[in-house]
């Protein structure tokens, strides 16, 4: 058990994005997985995240007012240690300034339209006048309120996930004087290449600054870190990801098989995950192979340029769109697939391939992840690599031998990637900053 | 023997890296081979035959040096020529073909005597087999054709319970052939440890090897010592000062007067055997395990080597030279020694020695070669239907009408 100076167990102010089962990406399952290991290990966590404020007449009427500020509620099932405080935001992660803006306004014309039918003096309730106007302005009313709630707690350290939370955990450190910690999933330089948001970068960069010590999820991470942010080297460490072992082992023969092979590409539909290869690729493969089908299972803004794509590739019959999936519709399509591909341009870590080799899904991952410092048993290539690419992918549908061994391997190596590590080694770290000067 | 970076795309039959491969084969040349051969030939000479050595050499190495390093075959020969030299017999392209063919096995056997007695004028008349690949039946084999007196087989402890290596046995089943086993500890002493900082005997010096050598005497008769020859100069670099060890061994060796050098076939003829060996199951020099696992230990291994050997009727089909030399050349042990995955994951020896990044690329690239070739026989079969059936018409024009 880690505990600080005074002996007890070290208790930790958390910042995070999201939380399953509400989950848009990685940052949501890492965060869980990171969570869950250090309640086990006994360590105390105050986990704060936003309340999602939804545009849908069907859930807004439910609302939590900004006014209200923040709550204590129940989160997930299954923590001892941890305890959960939500405050109402229009933050969503993964989604750029200009995202916010539409949907603040979308926010704010379905309340007009809901609560001027309510008729007088109930406009104002939940109109989304309160958030910020603008994504920047957002964060930062976020900040001023997770501070606020760090006053009322009892910790020893903040921890931080990602760039929207920095400008709380900032915040929260100026205000308790308690160490900073700011853990980085992801970087500007990943989700948009070199046209980096000047504003995010600067938020990201300040947070690294400002924070005692800074997690990278992988040593790519942490090169960015040290090269684009310019932190020293000597406060960034890496903690890799773990993976959740999928808990129905017993039915995972149960595999969905038809004559047809399937390629899956499982991920948000954005530039970072480098779509547009994954169809080039396929193009190749169905040059020299016939029963095959490629699934795309995601969204993000490049999904209609890459529907488009498909069909100018003139592979369209042979592409399948399914849009975001979840729970059971990821692993039902980890029980159809034959192999994952996962060709991403810039991928800090990318806990999806272990998922997939968790589902016996071999996998093929480009050389530009995180994950491909900790996987051995997997293909590596460089995302740009059409021909490799496909090269691969034809190899594993045909050859039944190279599936196999890449699977068994694969399924075996993942054992050794368990969260608890990685809550160990944030544990030690957190143990060496609360050690006095 | 290292392929090309070979993709499901590629169609040509060019799968050899021939650039790769000569420059490999002008550093190991310069490395290793030249100087060892030269100071092994100074040696012989200096001790005017009491110093004697055997080289296991294949084929196909030696025509890459015929074609890339020509001074290398040279020095080979120089030393054939001191009469101190013995080369054995083994498998022309390094190969498993015993395993999977007793008709190819015996191809490429007498394709390499052809080989040896055509450079260095001598007949082998002592086997080894790849990778000191052994059992019963392979002693036998040999032993039936008469044409070796002896064979050398890993002195792997399970085969000789409480027997020592330092004698000459009889294979199981055998009358004439005698067996030599490989003393593996001092063996390895040099091959594998020599450099090695962390080993309570570095550094190993001639005088203290040829101590332990002495030990033996009372109880032995022959010490085998068979090593990679890249021991000398590429696996233990020159600066370790491997070179001048071997340089001092064997005046060493030589002090002790019941000592003396033998080549494998003087030692079959000196001594009587003094057991029978019996090894049921295949064992070889390799890993700890001394099995076949680094060749044949996962799917991906016995499914390609599976597949290459499946296509020899076909390949033989063909009549085409080119595709049966392409066809053996894919037999070199190291093509399956890539796609080892045992320890792939700790980076051990098996990584070091392997051009690709993964177990995996290299079976991938291995089947898409193997595919084209496929594709090859097939069309060669083709060709040759169309020409009988041709032939065949032209010689009913020739029929009499009458």
């Amino acid at each position: 058990m880690s505990l600080n100076p005074e002996g007890e167990s070290i208790r930790v102010f958390m910042l995070g994005w999201e939380f399953p089962p509400f989950i848009s990406g990685g940052l949501g399952t890492a965060c869980y997985g990171l969570t869950r290991a250090m309640d086990s290990l006994g360590i105390k966590v105050t986990f704060v995240l936003p309340k999602k404020v939804h545009g849908h007449y069907a859930t807004h009427v439910k609302l939590l007012t900004p006014e209200s500020r923040h709550e204590t509620e129940t989160g997930p099932p299954g923590f001892k240690n941890v305890q959960f405080r939500w405050i109402p935001s229009t933050l969503e992660p993964y989604s750029t300034p200009q995202e916010y803006l539409d949907r603040l306004e979308r926010i704010r014309t379905n309340h007009h339209e809901l609560f001027s039918s309510l008729g007088e003096g109930a406009e104002h309730f939940g109109s989304g006048e309160h958030y910020g106007r603008d994504m920047y302005g957002e964060v930062q009313r976020y900040a001023a309120i997770a501070a606020e709630l760090a006053l009322r707690e009892e910790f020893d350290i903040i921890h931080a996930h990602d760039w929207m939370t920095y400008p709380a955990g900032m915040a929260a450190a100026a205000t308790t004087g308690k160490p900073l910690v700011v853990h980085v999933h992801s970087t500007e330089f990943d989700r948009s290449g070199e046209h980096v948001n000047q504003m995010i970068y600067d938020i990201e960069r300040a947070g690294m600054e400002r924070a005692h010590r800074v997690f990278a999820v992988s040593c790519r991470t942490r090169n960015i870190v040290i090269n684009r942010y310019g932190i020293p080297g000597e406060k960034v460490d890496v903690i890799y990801n773990g993976v959740e072992r999928n808990d129905d082992r017993a039915f995972s023969d149960t595999r969905i098989r038809s004559d047809e092979k399937i390629v899956l590409f499982l991920g948000r539909i954005t530039m970072q995950k480098g779509p547009e290869y994954f169809l080039q690729a396929a193009q190749k493969v169905l040059g020299v192979m016939d029963n095959v089908k490629f699934v795309m299972a995601g969204s993000g803004d490049l999904m209609h340029r890459t529907i488009e794509l498909a069909a100018d590739l003139g592979i369209g019959s042979k592409v399948l769109f399914t849009g975001f999936l979840r729970g059971d519709e990821v692993r039902q399509i980890y029980k159809m697939a034959d192999l994952y591909v996962m060709p991403s341009v810039s991928e800090p870590f990318g806990i999806a391939p272990l998922e997939a080799l968790d589902h016996d899904v071999p996998v093929i991952i480009s050389k530009q992840s995180g994950v491909s410092e900790v996987l051995t048993h997997a293909l590596k290539v460089d995302f740009w690599d059409v021909d490799e690419i496909a090269n691969k992918i034809v190899a594993v549908l045909k050859y039944p031998q190279l599936r196999s061994t890449l699977k068994d391997h694969g399924n075996f190596e993942i054992r050794k990637l368990r969260w608890t590590d990685s809550a160990r080694k944030c544990a030690s770290i957190y143990e060496e900053m609360l050690v006095p000067a | 023997m290292r392929l090309r970076h070979y993709t499901v795309f590629d169609s040509n039959d060019n799968y050899f890296d021939d650039h790769k491969n000569a420059s490999i084969c002008r550093k190991v040349a310069h490395k290793c081979y030249l100087p060892a051969n030269r100071l092994l030939l100074d040696l012989i000479r200096k001790y005017d035959g009491r110093f004697r050595i055997a080289y296991s050499i294949t084929g196909v190495v030696l025509e890459q040096f015929e074609a890339y390093c020509p001074e290398v075959v040279s020095t080979f020969d120089a030393l054939a020529a001191t009469g101190c030299v013995e080369f054995l017999g083994e498998t022309y392209y390094h190969s498993l073909s015993f395993l999977y063919s007793q008709v190819e096995f015996t191809e490429q056997v007498d394709k390499h005597t052809k080989m040896i007695e055509y450079l260095f004028g001598q007949t082998p008349r002592v086997f080894r087999n790849t990778e000191l690949i052994y059992n019963n039946q392979l002693a036998a084999a040999l032993d039936t054709t008469g044409r070796f007196d002896g064979v050398i087989a890993e002195g792997a402890d399970h085969i000789l319970g409480s027997r020592s290596p330092n004698f000459v046995y009889r294979p199981q089943g055998c009358d004439n052939l005698k067996l030599l086993l490989k003393n593996y500890a001092l063996s390895d002493d040099i091959a594998f440890r020599f450099s090695n900082r962390d080993w309570s005997q570095w550094p190993l010096t001639a005088e203290k090897f040829a101590s332990w050598i002495d030990d033996a005497n009372g109880n032995g008769q022959v010490i085998n010592l068979f090593m990679d020859y890249e021991t000398f100069g590429e696996h233990q670099w020159a600066d370790t000062g491997i070179f001048d060890f071997l340089s001092h061994l064997p005046e060493s060796v030589l002090r002790h007067s019941d000592n003396s050098f033998k080549t494998p076939s003087e030692v079959i003829h000196a001594y009587e055997a003094m057991d029978v060996i019996d090894v049921p199951h295949l064992i070889s020099w390799a890993d700890t395990e001394r099995d076949l696992s680094a060749w044949l230990g996962n799917a991906m291994q016995s499914n390609a080597i599976h597949e290459l050997y499946r296509l020899e009727r076909t390949v033989r089909a063909s009549r085409d030279p080119d595709i049966l030399s392409d066809w053996r050349k894919l037999q070199v042990s190291d093509h399956f020694y890539y796609m080892c995955t045992k320890y792939f994951a700790d980076g051990d020896v098996h990584k070091y020695f392997n051009p690709y990044d993964s177990p995996y690329d290299s079976y991938i690239n291995f089947m898409n070669v193997l595919d084209n070739l496929r594709g090859r026989c097939a069309a060669a079969a083709q060709f040759e239907t169309i020409e009988l059936t041709s032939r065949g018409r032209k010689g009913e024009s020739h029929v009499p009408a009458n």
